[in-house]
């Protein structure tokens, strides 16, 4: 799950990770107000929407706005505000179709020496959290991993413990911080690391981290997600969750117990199993096609899941065929082919269906399947199921 | 042959009481019996804290692993433990010395499996998974939630980090002819026990096994890391398939570590990386049982 900047930056306060003042903005007089509280000459309006690249970004509906600007006063403020708001933003990372902007977040201008890089992340080698800093700040990690991996330093850190002092003045050092700024360095970094586990994040990416003129680190950026697994521990996060940055489609199919992403493509797709259901992607792209959607009803999915997952295929309107594809094993196939005719009656089909079993009961399923009077299309195997639905087309 | 487990393999249940954990003990029992030829039985204990004392289907249940294997000399466990309680499930298996664990729980939040992890470097056990269907090996034991009869025993080892997939690349195993000496899932998480290499390795040594055919996924480098692996050390022909081609970045595939982040991750790096090691590897997944018999032919 990802939360806003603004959310984020909350959090962390709360954690003893310093961040600048700001204050929270959802109408244009809120940030005229904001500015006037923050009492500075200068302060920052940033667009809270789940996706970088927000500076560089521009709004749809007046192409000259950035999503992050400076301001000098409350007037100013609250002009670009009144563009901001209610104006869909495409970054780099929104895609074409962008994302409507609901809350600003405005900040205190602050003297900044020097920007930074810094990360946390899960090493799956390692089995542990892993810290990296770069001194290349503002800049997408990826690009100086490619370019220039010899500016990220990396340190393991131990989950029980946390960061050791002496781990965050290496850091510090190699990034060549001076003194004051190593002082602060070994509080800020641990602290980061602390948080990182103490709320079960899966990312932590302050972006820049920023060393003052007075040589104190503060996080200018807070991009924060957390372990959908672990949700259960922290109740307190269910009120930071943003379902309007979350397709509607995949909050459904979550709701109903499905593993569902939406594609671009036109044949949708009913799986059991993760692994099968990207490879039954990947077999319809192989074959000409462009698969609509990843969906993976699991390994126990009962007749309600399947019918609700062929109305999330259905909903999407680019969808003109759909391929189901069970490997029966503990779930048995003639299971899954009567929750399927049942599924079939109750959503109303008027699009070919491809359906290809295999594994236990099949023989029982497949009599069932032809017995049924349906319209329904059967393949014995993969790239059969592949080259029936992509011909239907 | 097999690695793993043997004919000696002598398993409990954590969570045996459950749903899931009382079918699939039945079903692994089944299994033994009917197509292994085993006696005396190969489930032997369950774990439930609070239920000891307490017997389900005739199989013994305790309050600790402690106790299970005092009593009944158990040296594998396969956990059924719901998510929030399974790291500890696993926690306490190793701390009783068990050879090989068996997770098959999915979701366990990845901050406890850390914790697994580093408990795991302090003890001997092998853990398989999270978030896999188990080990088996046709013949001799099946320890997990795999259908067993599409198993036959043979000399390919199956290493994989899905289910069904896995059950997918079995049977076309089987319509070219190949049975398989040990077929394992690894799991679909970002932290697992056992990886790609460590099975390579038991693979490449196991006299039992010919050929390695191997399932990876989008996300992480796992599969970067076995090619080199095999590179160096694997004299095995090999073939692989890597699923998630057309799985955008940035989004998880059903599985918690099958996600393309910062753009590395994907299929496409990992097929590379396997080519240039002389893997096989099939472009579509409807080839992966032929691929594997090309690989053979080739070497």
């Amino acid at each position: 799950m990802k939360i806003h900047e603004y959310q984020g930056k909350a959090l962390f306060a709360k954690a003893g990770v310093p961040v600048p003042r700001g204050i929270v903005a959802k109408t244009p007089a809120d940030a005229a107000r904001a500015f006037e509280e923050l009492g500075g000459k200068l302060a920052v309006v940033k667009s809270q929407i789940h996706a970088g690249g927000r500076g560089k970004g521009r709004f749809k509906e007046h192409p000259d706005q950035p999503g992050v600007v400076l301001v000098r006063s409350a007037d100013e403020a609250r002009q670009h505000a009144e563009r901001m708001l209610g104006s869909t933003l495409v970054t780099i990372q929104t895609g074409d179709e962008g994302k409507r902007v609901d809350v600003l977040y405005v900040e205190e201008g602050l003297d900044i020496a020097r920007e930074l890089y810094l990360g946390v992340v899960v090493d799956r080698g390692a089995g542990g959290p892993v810290l990296m800093v770069s001194s290349e700040g503002g800049m997408e990690i990826e690009e100086v991993a490619k370019h220039t991996p010899e500016k990220i330093f990396r340190e393991p850190v131990d989950a029980a413990w946390g960061l050791h002092p002496f781990q965050a003045r290496r850091l510090a050092y190699r990034l060549g911080l001076d003194a004051e700024a190593v002082k602060s360095a070994e509080k800020f970094l641990p602290q980061v690391c602390r948080f990182f586990v103490d709320n079960d994040c899966s990312l932590t990416e302050i972006n820049p981290l920023v060393v003052t003129g007075d040589g104190k680190l503060l996080a200018l950026d807070a991009k924060i997600s957390f372990d959908d697994n672990a949700l259960y521990r922290h109740p307190e996060f269910k009120e930071l969750r943003d379902l309007s940055e979350e397709n509607e489609s995949e909050v459904r199919a979550a709701a109903a117990g499905l593993s569902y992403v939406k594609l671009e493509g036109n044949i949708g797709c009913l799986v059991n199993g993760a692994g099968l259901a990207m490879s039954t992607m990947d077999i319809i792209k192989l074959h000409g096609g462009e698969p609509a959607n990843f969906l993976d009803v699991g390994g126990g999915a009962n007749v309600d899941q399947v019918t609700e997952a062929f109305r999330i295929i259905l909903d999407d309107k680019n969808v003109r065929a759909v391929l189901v594809n069970i490997f029966g094993g503990i779930m048995k196939c003639d299971t899954i082919v009567e929750a399927l005719l049942d599924a079939y009656e109750k959503v109303g089909f008027n699009i070919p269906l491809v359906v290809r079993l295999e594994g236990t009961n099949v023989e029982k399923a497949r009599k069932l399947l032809g017995e049924s009077g349906r319209d329904i299309i059967t393949a014995t195997d993969l790239t059969d199921a592949a080259k029936k639905v992509v011909a239907t087309l | 042959m097999s690695i793993l487990v043997s004919s000696r393999t002598r398993v409990i249940c954590q969570g045996i009481t459950g749903r899931a954990g009382l079918f699939h003990s039945q079903q692994c029992r089944k299994y033994a019996a009917e197509e292994c030829g085993r006696k005396e039985p190969v489930i032997v204990g369950g774990v439930t804290p609070g239920k000891g004392g307490t017997e389900v289907d005739g199989v013994p249940v305790f309050d600790s692993v402690e106790d299970a294997v005092r009593e009944t000399g158990a040296n594998a466990t396969m956990i059924f433990v719901p998510p929030p309680f399974a790291a500890d499930a696993i926690i306490a298996a190793a701390f009783e010395g068990i050879e090989l664990i068996v997770a098959v729980t999915e979701g366990i939040p990845v901050m406890d499996m850390v914790k697994v992890a580093d408990c795991l470097k302090e003890t001997g056990s092998r853990l398989v998974g999270p978030n896999c269907p188990g080990v088996i090996s046709p013949g001799v034991a099946k320890i997990g939630i795999m259908p067993g009869y599409i198993h036959k025993a043979g000399t390919v080892g199956v290493v994989s980090r899905s289910g069904t997939l896995t059950y997918e690349a079995v049977w076309q195993l089987g319509n070219v002819g190949l049975g398989q000496s040990t077929a394992v899932g690894i799991g679909g998480d970002p932290i697992i026990g056992t990886t790609f290499i460590d099975l390579l390795e038991l693979f490449q040594n196991d006299p039992g096994t010919e050929a390695i055919l191997m399932i990876g996924e989008i996300g992480g480098n796992a599969e970067e890391q076995a090619a080199e692996y095999i590179k160096q050390h694997v004299t095995k022909p090999v073939a692989a398939f890597i699923a998630g081609r057309t799985a955008p970045p940035g989004k998880r595939m059903g599985h918690a570590g099958a996600i393309i982040s910062g753009g590395s991750g994907t299929a496409s790096e990992k097929i590379a990386a396997l080519e240039a090691a002389g893997v096989v590897v099939a472009e579509s997944p409807a080839d992966m049982g032929t691929a594997l018999k090309r690989a053979m032919e080739r070497k």
